[in-house]
């Protein structure tokens, strides 16, 4: 046990150093990548306690991010930036003047999108599987085209520009771990068991005293303030927002995440959010025009989406549980693991 | 303890149950039995919440409990176990049980995860509770294996003990000995005996097994076609002609 947290505190050390090595000799570029990384690690594990440790299947991600991020955007800019912004139609006037500190505002995000995920829960979890699956998405559209109309709030399909850089590698990695840290506790605790008792079996946990409902809501309420908070972070970072960036890919490659990593794992999650993301910008090259010896093709835009698609057709044939399947990185299971392989190496004796 | 009055349960133009009348006082084992598909478990399902019944009314410790949800009959203090064991597959033995407490410990989400005190206490006073469940039917050394790797006698026994960390008055068993031997329905029989007297339960239980119901319940209700044909002591339903009737049928 002991050893145990003094690896973990040694852990973190390392951790803590290697951001701050990270953000102070990699170019931009890179840095930019492994703060996506965080922000997908937020993202998949929202997504992950809905569909990895409750069971529903929810394809409604990207709404509740373009909630946050809109939230946030519109809380954060100051008014001289809102006017250059909206110049088809004046934003509406509380608005207008409104600016609030960004942490505040991340709170606002994440909280408008657990209210829109109250609203939408009510009547959407009263579905399961496939039908939750497809009512979330339809949702998630509805929310973009609602995005995409209220001109002089949203500003419409032209978005809004020139958010405020407020997204750090300190404040996106502060955000992933303590996103992490909440996941571990709420998983681990008395209602994070209930919660795992409505997925591996409904009428049983019901009839053991557990408020399915209410259980199943309250996981798809905090589901959606992350995600808000993401989608948030995802705004300040990008500094541009527009209702187009927030489609069913977006869901579609948090769903990735979540299923390469283990449904149903926080460390595959954020093992899996690390994988997609940095492969996302190391397979870029496979877009371009390529030159083989004999071969020349031109760029072909979206081949590594079919590279993804591939991996995630070999995951869901040879190993359904991805990476992690449901277990959790242990040190006892680490130090397991390391010292069978070194048994292995001297012919298998200990 | 328990009265169902008049209670019919129609699913389109079938009756499962029919003018269902049963009434248990406290502390009494009563058998429901019948022949396959006589609605047995249909009768559970309606007491439990989990159909809303046709008609007729349900009374439970003189509060009307018709059509309440499931979990709020478990909170009123029913708790049941199933016919096809559900227990909850990725979850050790010890957590199933754990799930079970939480009804009675009174945290809430946040109090949960950020572990405050008075949310760790409740959690290691169920959790010794569990333990102490779990050591009366001598699974406590089996407490952090998959609840699916126990044998299928124990994964029944373990389902009673999860429904008894619910602090229930009443216990409903449906079909406690199916797939158990001889000896193990026998050590059945003395468990529930048992943990009657240790709890101060009242138990209604469904069995096919005859020596098992004969020899633990005081009275029992017997059930064709959704109709009651019979109701009493074992020695009187044994001679019931149409008891014997709906088991062997005649010529």
């Amino acid at each position: 046990m002991k050893r145990n947290t003094m690896l973990s505190i040694a852990a973190g050390v390392v951790v803590i150093a290697a951001v701050t090595l990270a953000d102070a000799t990699l170019g931009r570029f890179t840095v930019r990548i492994l703060n996506l990384s965080a922000i997908y690690i937020i993202l998949a594990l929202s997504l992950n306690l809905l569909n990895g440790f409750t069971g529903l299947f929810s394809l409604g991600h990207a709404g509740f991010m373009a909630v946050g991020a809109y939230v946030s955007a519109l809380l954060t800019m100051s008014p001289a930036q809102k006017e250059m912004n909206f110049f088809l139609e004046p934003i509406v006037p509380i608005l207008a003047t409104l600016q609030i500190p960004f942490p505040l505002a991340l709170i606002a995000a994440g909280t408008c999108a657990g209210l829109v995920a109250v609203v939408i829960g009510v009547p959407a979890l009263r579905l399961r599987d496939d039908y939750l699956a497809i009512a979330t998405l339809g949702f998630a559209e509805i929310i973009r085209v609602i995005l995409t109309n209220t001109q002089n709030i949203t500003n419409g399909a032209q978005g809004l520009k020139g958010i405020t850089k407020y997204s750090t590698t300190w404040v996106v990695w502060s955000c992933a771990v303590l996103s992490i840290v909440f996941m571990l506790a709420l998983v681990r605790s008395s209602y994070g068991r209930t919660m795992k008792a409505v997925r591996d079996d409904e009428i049983a946990a019901e009839a053991m005293g557990v408020n399915v409902v209410k259980v199943k809501s309250t996981s798809f309420v905090i589901s959606s303030f992350m995600a808000g908070v993401g989608g948030a972070l995802l705004g300040h970072m990008i500094t541009t927002i527009d209702p187009k960036m927030f489609t069913l890919i977006l869901t579609f490659n948090i769903l990735l995440i979540v299923v390469l990593g283990g449904n149903g794992s926080i460390t595959g999650s954020v093992v899996g959010a690390i994988i997609v993301t940095v492969l996302m910008e190391a397979l870029r090259f496979l877009d371009m025009p390529m030159n083989f010896l004999f071969i020349k093709t031109d760029g072909l835009p979206g081949l590594r989406m079919v590279i993804f698609s591939i991996l995630l057709m070999i995951v869901v044939l040879y190993r359904q549980k991805g990476l992690m399947g449901n277990k959790e990185f242990s040190w006892d299971g680490f130090i397991g693991l390391l010292s069978r392989k070194g048994s292995a190496r001297n012919g298998g004796r200990p | 303890m328990i009265r169902t009055e008049n209670v019919s349960m129609r699913f389109g133009g079938l009756t499962a149950v029919s003018d269902l009348n049963i009434s248990i006082e406290k502390n009494e084992i009563v058998g429901l039995i019948g022949p396959n598909g006589a609605g047995k478990t249909t009768a559970f399902n309606t007491i439990t919440g989990v159909y809303k019944p046709s008609e007729g009314r349900i009374v439970f410790k003189g509060q009307d409990v018709t059509g309440a949800k499931p979990h709020k009959i478990t909170e009123l203090g029913i708790a049941r176990t199933f016919q096809n064991i559900r227990l909850w597959k990725d979850m050790d033995v010890l957590d199933n049980v754990l799930v079970a407490c939480h009804l009675r410990m009174g945290v809430g989400v946040f109090a949960s995860t950020l572990h405050l005190p008075a949310y760790r206490a409740k959690e290691r006073r169920s959790r010794e509770f569990a333990m102490s469940l779990l050591e009366s039917v001598g699974l406590a050394d089996q407490a952090h294996e998959a609840s699916t790797s126990l044998p299928y006698g124990k994964q029944r026994r373990l389902e009673i003990v999860r429904a008894l960390a619910t602090e229930p008055s009443l216990l409903l068993l449906d079909e406690p000995a199916a797939g158990m031997n001889p000896q193990e329905s026998l050590e059945l029989m003395d468990f529930i005996v048992k943990i009657r007297d240790q709890y101060d339960l009242t138990i209604l239980l469904i069995e096919h097994h005859m020596q098992v119901v004969m020899g633990v319940c005081t009275r029992m209700y017997v059930l064709d076609y959704g109709v009651t044909i019979a109701h009493g002591s074992p020695d009187e339903i044994r001679r019931d002609p149409k008891v014997i009737e709906a088991y062997l049928g005649v010529d």
